[in-house]
């Protein structure tokens, strides 16, 4: 019976052991694919390049994903803007900016009126736990944007190999 | 080689938003990744892909090193008429990919 706590403790030790240099452990291998992946943009460092002092508001735009993806390889997400996309009112871009990632912006779409509606999904690549921004710019040169964060158990710049 | 598939639902009407959904077959490689013999495999993502249907370009993509392989991409297209759906994509090494597809309208 005392051998089997002693054991069962030995054991909970271990364990705790192998989560705390789980994350020592990553960041090695970070550091040794040359990754600064442990910089966090600010959000106005993420969206000021394309904005460039145009009006931004935080409204009418959906992000949905999930809040933990177990994998940053491939995390889907979709985006949809609350637009009539009219000839004289619709969404002409979409970005898609990451906070932690060594490529800020992961992708950019260009859309227009004959879309019908401005809804967008894909699947897009995350080096950790992190805020996405989407970025909606309009036909009147205005900006929409949402954030969210994802959580992320592994990075994808993190070889599995 | 089928390397694009591009989906659509059956019966469309004209006047009918519609989603379009299209699988790339493509690495994606983001140039910070090593290979099993600890070189770095050179960056070759898929730097534009547009979306033609009949003469109109209907949906334009830039993807970064931060869209995932084998990139997945879905978007609404208003049916107007019968007319060639056409993808076309270049990639960092210069390789250019393409796929036709009837979109037919009734």
């Amino acid at each position: 019976m005392k051998t089997e706590g002693w054991l069962r403790r030995k054991g909970l030790q271990s364990l705790l052991l192998a989560g705390m240099s789980g994350s020592w452990l990553s960041s090695q291998f970070a550091y040794a694919q040359r990754m600064n992946s442990g910089r966090l943009l600010s959000f106005e460092d993420m969206v000021q390049p394309i904005v460039k002092g145009a009006k931004l508001v935080k409204r009418d735009l959906q992000i949905e994903a999930p809040i933990l993806a177990d994998n940053g390889s491939l995390v889907p997400i979709q985006i949809k803007v609350q637009s009539p996309m009219s000839a004289l009112d619709h969404v002409t871009h979409i970005y898609l900016l990451s906070q932690r990632n060594p490529v800020v912006q992961m992708a950019m779409f260009q859309l227009g009126p004959w879309n019908g509606r401005a809804d967008v999904s894909t699947r897009i690549r995350l080096a950790g736990t992190q805020e996405v921004v989407a970025l909606a710019r309009l036909f009147n040169g205005e900006f929409r944007y949402k954030q969210m964060e994802i959580i992320v158990t592994e990075s994808a710049c993190v070889d599995a190999a | 080689m089928n390397i694009a598939r591009v989906h659509w639902p059956d019966n469309v009407r004209a006047g009918e938003v519609i989603n379009v959904r299209m699988l790339i077959q493509h690495p994606m490689d983001t140039g910070y990744l090593q290979d099993l013999t600890g070189k770095v495999v050179q960056r070759n993502i898929i730097r534009s892909l547009i979306c033609n249907l009949g003469n109109q370009e209907v949906f334009r993509i830039e993807p970064s090193s931060g869209i995932s392989a084998n990139p997945f991409f879905e978007f609404c297209v208003r049916a107007t008429a019968t007319a060639e759906f056409k993808i076309e994509w270049i990639d960092d090494k210069g390789v250019k990919g393409q796929h036709l597809q009837i979109f037919n309208v009734s």
